[in-house]
């Protein structure tokens, strides 16, 4: 019976998102579709294919360690701003207006070309041991948009860690709970649950940031659509593929998202 | 310093036709038959799933070539179009899909009752939105254009990788030249920092101004 019910409600939802203008629109989606593939160059793709695939790897590898990293960063970035003295705030502070107040490229640029060249002057860190690694590009901008994603993601937590009610803490420390274990138990999981929705949000903006590092030669996904345009003079074939790309992943995403969204409890504060 | 003021103009003028796009796109999400709505639906999903990078390259190119295109079929001869028009267009393309969500959002906070008071006074639907649902949007809609202001400023930073000259291109042909990376993107960096604390301070009015006769947000809570 209540699969029957299940079914109806199943056919209902889709005859109301059926609509006859939806199927029309549908169609002509689908023919502008097959009108890219039949009427477009598509004669590359064999050859770029695994440099495709790499740079999508890449791209998705240097999404989550930023977002990893610059998560960390953004803990104590948002505790400080929140309960710190101001000795520990206004610098906080004044880093999430930096980050926030100028564009990611010039960011990038800054440490890239600006750090990059200031470094070789100094034969003791030719020598070391971490010579190898600050010669690649790679570093930077991983640094960058850690950096960024600190920035943003620390004003995010600010306000995350303002919203826990007191009561919590306050009947955490009745419990005699030390302080870190209210930090741990209590206070950064409510924090955590608060910030998820903007969290995704903003993993969806790192993402679109992502394609900047190309600009300092690290070859992520976006690169490889640019070399194959200047190989083989197509304008928008790569552009549009890339593009599709980037939807997809984005839609994963906040799939991903909403189901650890939907996995927390509702009711806090 | 051509370059700063570039890139005010190109954030400037992509904002103003961003909110033109966005009132009408709003528009058309509210009040508009199910085909306008589905379309509008599909033009925000994309725009905001695509990297600003991709749309831009993507729009920069195929915008210019589809214009000279339809310009020789018409018999005109093709135009070399200017790289400050490209980029208001297209970030104002960008911009646009965002600020209908904003302006979407801000009048469907307005209490219905305005809207309907209007309606029965017998306004035409231009002078409603002209006297009630514009003003009356404002103080919600402006923090969200506050933030789209800032995030326009820094677009414009992106515009350099297809080549327009603005402050970021600047200082990386100054930086090139002289060798002296760091303090330039510093200065870039402080300039673009200066913008947008300016443009908060400002905006700051702007509400307060907006907001006026509304309770403040500090009693209210």
């Amino acid at each position: 019976m209540a699969s029957e019910t299940a079914i109806i409600n199943v056919v209902a939802r889709t005859s109301l998102w059926l609509q006859p203008h939806r199927i029309v629109l549908i169609l002509i989606a689908l023919g502008l579709v097959a009108g890219a593939v039949f009427f477009m160059r598509w004669d590359w793709l064999p050859q770029y294919y695994e440099m495709g695939l790499l740079g999508i790897w890449r791209s998705l590898w240097i999404l989550a360690v930023t977002c990893a990293l610059g998560f960390l960063f953004a803990v104590p970035l948002g505790l400080a701003q929140a309960t710190g003295s101001f000795w520990f705030a206004a610098p906080a502070k004044v880093f999430c207006t930096v980050i926030r107040g100028t564009p990611l490229l010039i960011q990038l640029w800054l440490l890239y070309y600006g750090l990059g060249s200031l470094f070789p002057q100094y034969p003791w860190i030719r020598e070391s041991w971490m010579w190898p690694y600050l010669r690649q590009a790679w570093p930077y901008g991983v640094l960058a948009l850690t950096l960024s994603f600190a920035g943003y993601e620390g004003e995010v937590m600010r306000g995350a860690f303002a919203g826990v009610p007191k009561g919590q803490l306050e009947a955490a420390r009745a419990f005699g709970m030390s302080r870190w274990k209210i930090f741990r138990r209590i206070w950064l999981p409510q924090a955590f649950y608060r910030a998820l929705p903007t969290l995704t949000g903003e993993t969806v903006l790192q993402l679109k940031s992502t394609p900047l590092v190309a600009t300092i030669s690290v070859i992520d996904i976006f690169a490889v659509s640019s070399k194959v345009r200047q190989d083989t003079y197509l304008t928008y074939e790569p552009l549009l593929l890339l593009a599709l790309i980037y939807m997809t992943i984005t839609g994963v995403l906040v799939f991903a998202f909403s189901r650890i969204e939907a996995r927390i409890p509702v009711k806090i504060g | 310093m051509v370059g700063l003021l570039h890139s005010i103009e190109i954030a400037l003028g992509a904002t103003c036709l961003g909110l033109l796009i966005g009132t009408g796109g709003a528009y058309g999400k509210l009040y508009g038959g199910p085909v306008v709505r589905d379309l509008l639906a599909v033009y925000t999903t994309i725009v905001r799933a695509v990297p600003e990078l991709v749309l831009i390259l993507l729009l920069y190119y195929a915008g210019t070539d589809l214009i000279n295109q339809a310009l020789t079929a018409m018999g005109y001869q093709r135009v070399d179009i200017s790289g400050l028009a490209a980029g208001i267009a297209v970030l104002g393309f960008v911009q646009g899909a965002y600020s209908t969500e904003v302006i979407r959002g801000a009048i469907l906070a307005i209490p219905q009752g305005q809207i309907e008071a209007a309606r029965a006074y017998g306004m035409s639907p231009g002078l409603l939105l002209r006297r009630i649902t514009l003003p009356a949007m404002l103080p919600f809609a402006i923090p969200g254009l506050a933030n789209l202001w800032l995030i326009a400023t820094k677009d414009t930073a992106l515009l350099a990788v297809v080549g327009f000259y603005e402050l970021a291109l600047a200082t990386r042909q100054a930086a090139g030249v002289t060798k002296a990376y760091f303090t330039f993107f510093v200065a870039a960096g402080v300039l673009y920092l200066l913008l947008s604390l300016v443009s908060n301070f400002l905006i700051g009015r702007v509400e307060v101004w907006s907001r006026r006769g509304m309770p403040s947000l500090k009693e209210a809570r």
